[in-house]
C-alpha cells in the first residue's frame, strides 16, 4: 500500500448496482491495515481543532494516535470516555462539517478520514468483546430519560458512569429512537451495530422500559412525585410530521417519511416474515433534500421502485449530507432540482396518479441565509408517479409540553431549554435534542444530552 | 412482556382478553385505544380499550382476526403473553372529560356495529356508575356476531339489538332502528354516540344528521406507532387534517369525510390478506391473492 500522503485511503463499498436490490450496509468499512494507514496522515496537533468540531469533544488524536500503534482497545477506551455510540456516530455523524472541515490536513489535501476511523474502531471493539468501564460506584438518585434516542441514550450513559440510577422511558417497543424507525438498515445495521451500542449503555446499569407514553402512560409530574425521580431529562426528539397543505395529499399512496421509514426500518417491513405492509409501486417521487429524503428514496428503490427526488432548491442547498447525495445518484435516483409540487393526482380510484409541479428559480436570500426559490410562471407540468413520501421535516410533539405544569415551549412547539445545561422552566426537568432544537443531527442530540447530564448532575449536587 | 389473564371466545372470529398492563390500567379511561404487538414480527395492532380494572391492573381488549397477527394472537391462551402493549392512546370520550351535571341532562344514544359494540361498553359502563342510562343499538350481520349481550344489558337504559339477516331479535340495520325509535316511538337524543365500522358510521350520521342528533364517531383508520408519529391515520375532519390516533379517535360524525377514510382503508387490503393467506396456508400459498378480503379493522 501507498504511504500516507495528501489523499485519505479509500474505503471499499458495495457496488451500486448490487446494493441498490439490498437493504445490507453500503460502505464495508476500513481493514486493519487500511485504518492504520489512514490513522498514520494524522499529524496528532498540539492543539488539535478536530476536537472543537466534535459536539462530544472526543480526544480525536487520542484515539487516532493509540489505533496507529495497533492498541485497538485503547482507542476504543479513549472515545468511549466521550461517546457512547461510536459506531452509530462513525456511520451517521456529519464529519465533512465538523471535525473533519477542521482537520489541518484538510488544508492541502484530504482532511484524515476521522468518522471512518472511528467506525473501523468501535466495530472492532465489538467483533472482539470490548467493553466499555462499567466500574461507576452508585449514589442512589434516581433519574428519568424520556426517550432512547442518541441524546436520551448519552444522557443515561454518562449519568450511569457518575453513579446515578437511571431509568429510559420509551414510547416505541424498541428502544433507539431516530436510530431505529428513522435511519435504514443499509447506512446503520440495527441488530449489529444499534442494539449492540444500546446494550453498552444498557451494561452501565440503565434500565429501559419501552412501551410507556409519557404524557399518556405517566406524566413528568407523577415520575417526580409518585416513582421517587429527582430529575427527569426529556430526550424525545421531533416525531410530527410534516405536510405540504396541498390538494390531494390524502390520496392513496401518499406518506409522511416518518410512516415509509418507520414500517421499513422500525416495523421490518422489508423481510418476508414481518406482518407489517409496506406500498411497493413501481415509480415513487420523494419531496425534500435532507438526509431524510436521501433514506426514503433509497429505501423505495431497494423495495423495487424507480424513484425521483423532487427538491425546490438547486444542489448547491441540498441539507442532506454530500455523501448521502452522491450515493443516491450512484444508485440511480433521479433528481428534479428546483422543482416544488403543488398538486397531487389521483385515478379515479383515488390511487396517486401523477404529482403535478412547478418549475424554481433562485431570487434573494431568505432568512436562512439561502436563496429563496420562486416558480416560474406557467411552468407546470405532471411528473407521473403512484406514491409520494413527504420528506419535509419534523417538529416535536406537544404531548409532554401539554401535560406538563410549568414547562415552557416556543412557537415551534420546542421546549425551551438552556445550552449548557440542559435547564427548562421546570424545576428538576431538563431537555436536548430534537425536542430543543427541532430536527437537526444525532450527534448535536448527543452533545445535548452530554451538556444536560453534566447539568443534572451539578443541580442533583447542589441540592444535596 | 404481559400476561393474559383471562381470555375468552365470543365468537369464531372474535375473542376477549384480559392483559395485565399496570401502568395502561392505572390511566386508561372510555374512548381511548391501545396498540398491541404479539411478537417480534408482529404488527402493531391498534385496539380500543373494552374495559380495564385499575386495582387488578389489567385492561380489557376485544379482538377479531383480520390479518397475520390477530389470527396469531387468536392462538394464544391464559398464562401466555403479549409482546407489547402501550398507551392509553388518544383522548378520552367527550362524555368522561364534560362537565358531568351537563351530560346528565343530556338524553345518549350509542350505536355499536359488530366489534364496535366492545369500544361502546366502557361508555355506557361508565355513564351508568355515574347514574346516567344511556338507549343502545347494537347491530351485528348475525346472531353469532352479537357480542357481550349480557354485559351491555346490565349498564343501558334500553338496549336495541339487530341483525342484518334477522337471525336474531329483528331483522334489519342499525339505522332503521335510529328512525324506528325517533319516528314510531317518539325518542328524543340530544346526542348519539356510533362506533363500527365505517360505512355503518357514514349512515349512522346521514340518519342522525336528518333528525338533528349531533353525532360522535370512534375513527379506526390505519395506524403505525399511535403517537402522532406517521401520519398514516390522518382523516379530512370539516376542513382541516385531523390525526386519529392523537386528536381522536372520536370526532364530530358531521364532519368526517367518511368517503376519503373508507378509501384510505383500502390500501394494504391486498398485502394485509397476502399476510394472512400465507400464514394460513403456509407453504400452499403462492400469492396472487389479489382478490382476498383482509376486512375492516
Amino acid at each position: 500500500m501507498a504511504a500516507p500522503g495528501f489523499e485519505r485511503v479509500p474505503i471499499s463499498e458495495q457496488e451500486a448496482s448490487v446494493r441498490a436490490k439490498n437493504f445490507d450496509e453500503v460502505c464495508l468499512g476500513y481493514t486493519e491495515e487500511e485504518a492504520v494507514l489512514e490513522a498514520s496522515r494524522c499529524l496528532n496537533c498540539k492543539n488539535p481543532r478536530c476536537v472543537q468540531g466534535c459536539p462530544v469533544n472526543i480526544d480525536i488524536p487520542g484515539f487516532i494516535m493509540a489505533l496507529k500503534e495497533q492498541n485497538f482497545k485503547g482507542a476504543y477506551d479513549k472515545i468511549s470516555e466521550s461517546s457512547a455510540l461510536p459506531a452509530v456516530c462513525g456511520r451517521v455523524c456529519p464529519q465533512e462539517t465538523q471535525c473533519e472541515a477542521l482537520c489541518i490536513r484538510g488544508v492541502k489535501g484530504d482532511a484524515v478520514s476521522i468518522g471512518k476511523l472511528e467506525r473501523y474502531t468501535a466495530d472492532r471493539a465489538r467483533e472482539e468483546g470490548i467493553k466499555p468501564h462499567t466500574d461507576c460506584a452508585p449514589n442512589g438518585h434516581k433519574i428519568a430519560v424520556i426517550g432512547s434516542g442518541p441524546a436520551g441514550l448519552t444522557c443515561a450513559g454518562d449519568l450511569a458512569r457518575l453513579g446515578y440510577d437511571v431509568t429510559i422511558f420509551e414510547a416505541l417497543h424498541e428502544a433507539g429512537g431516530v436510530l431505529t424507525y428513522g435511519i435504514p438498515e443499509f447506512r446503520l445495521p440495527k441488530d449489529t451495530v444499534v442494539a449492540a451500542e444500546i446494550e453498552n449503555v444498557k451494561a452501565l446499569g440503565v434500565k429501559i422500559e419501552t412501551n410507556v407514553v409519557i404524557g399518556k402512560s405517566v406524566t413528568i409530574d407523577e415520575l417526580m412525585e409518585d416513582e421517587g425521580f429527582e430529575a427527569v431529562f426529556i430526550g424525545s426528539g421531533a416525531g410530527l410530521p410534516m405536510f405540504m397543505k396541498i390538494p390531494g395529499e390524502n390520496a392513496k399512496g401518499v406518506f409522511s417519511a416518518n410512516e415509509y421509514l418507520t414500517r421499513n426500518n422500525l416495523m421490518k417491513a422489508f423481510r418476508e416474515d414481518s406482518d407489517t405492509p409496506i406500498f411497493r409501486p413501481a415509480k415513487v417521487a420523494v419531496v425534500g433534500g435532507g438526509n431524510v429524503a436521501m433514506d426514503a428514496a433509497r429505501t423505495a428503490l431497494r423495495l423495487g421502485a424507480e424513484v425521483t427526488i423532487v427538491y425546490r432548491r438547486s444542489e448547491a442547498e441540498l441539507p442532506a449530507r454530500v455523501e448521502e447525495v452522491h450515493h443516491a445518484k450512484e444508485e440511480g435516483i433521479k433528481f428534479e432540482l428546483l422543482t416544488n409540487p403543488v398538486e397531487i393526482l389521483e385515478d379515479d380510484d383515488h390511487n396517486v396518479r401523477a404529482m403535478k409541479c412547478i418549475r424554481m428559480e433562485l431570487g434573494e436570500p431568505d432568512a436562512s441565509g439561502r436563496r429563496r426559490p420562486v416558480p416560474v410562471e406557467g411552468s407546470e407540468f405532471e411528473l407521473e408517479t403512484n406514491a409520494v413520501i413527504m420528506a419535509l421535516g419534523t417538529s416535536p410533539n406537544p404531548l409532554i409540553a401539554s401535560t406538563t405544569e410549568g414547562l415552557d415551549t416556543n412557537k415551534w412547539k420546542c421546549i425551551v431549554a438552556s445550552e449548557e445545561n440542559g435547564q427548562t422552566s421546570k424545576e428538576g426537568v431538563f431537555a436536548g435534542g430534537d425536542a430543543v432544537t427541532g430536527a437537526a443531527t444525532v450527534i448535536l442530540a448527543m452533545g445535548a444530552g452530554k451538556a444536560a447530564a453534566k447539568g443534572i448532575d451539578e443541580y442533583i449536587k447542589s441540592k444535596n | 412482556m404481559y400476561l393474559i389473564k383471562k381470555k375468552r371466545v365470543l365468537h369464531d372470529s372474535i375473542f376477549l382478553m384480559d392483559i395485565v398492563a399496570p401502568r395502561v390500567a392505572k390511566y386508561c379511561q372510555p374512548g381511548q385505544f391501545v396498540i398491541v404487538r404479539i411478537d417480534e414480527m408482529g404488527e402493531r395492532v391498534p385496539l380500543t380499550v373494552c374495559d380495564y380494572n385499575r386495582e387488578e391492573g389489567t385492561v380489557t381488549i376485544v379482538v377479531q382476526t383480520i390479518g397475520a397477527s390477530t389470527l396469531r394472537m387468536k392462538e394464544l391462551n391464559e398464562g401466555e403473553y403479549l409482546h407489547d402493549f402501550v398507551g392509553p392512546l388518544g383522548q378520552p370520550s367527550e362524555l368522561i372529560t364534560d362537565d358531568i351535571e351537563e351530560v346528565k341532562k343530556k338524553k345518549i344514544l350509542f350505536v355499536a356495529g359488530g366489534l364496535g359494540t366492545a369500544p361502546v361498553y366502557p361508555q355506557v359502563k361508565w355513564l351508568h356508575e355515574h347514574g346516567i342510562d344511556a338507549d343502545v343499538i347494537v347491530g351485528a350481520k348475525n346472531k353469532d356476531l352479537v357480542i357481550l349481550e349480557e354485559e351491555m344489558k346490565a349498564v343501558a337504559g334500553n338496549l336495541y339489538i339487530t341483525t342484518d339477516d334477522g337471525s336474531y331479535v329483528r331483522k334489519g340495520l342499525v339505522t332503521e332502528v335510529i328512525a324506528d325509535l325517533v319516528e314510531k316511538e317518539g325518542k328524543k337524543y340530544d346526542l348519539c354516540v356510533s362506533i363500527g365500522p365505517m360505512i355503518m358510521m357514514k349512515f349512522c350520521t346521514l340518519t342522525t344528521k336528518k333528525y338533528n342528533i349531533p353525532t360522535i364517531v370512534s375513527m379506526n383508520p390505519i395506524m403505525v406507532d399511535g403517537t402522532g408519529m406517521c401520519g398514516a391515520c390522518r382523516l379530512t375532519v370539516g376542513d382541516e387534517v385531523k390525526f386519529a390516533c392523537i386528536d381522536g379517535p372520536e370526532f364530530d360524525g358531521f364532519k368526517v369525510n367518511f368517503d376519503e377514510a373508507m378509501e384510505r382503508m383500502k390500501l394494504y387490503r391486498t398485502e394485509e390478506g397476502r399476510a394472512m393467506l400465507k400464514l394460513k396456508e403456509g407453504d400452499t400459498h403462492h400469492g396472487g391473492c389479489g382478490h382476498c378480503d383482509g376486512g375492516d379493522k
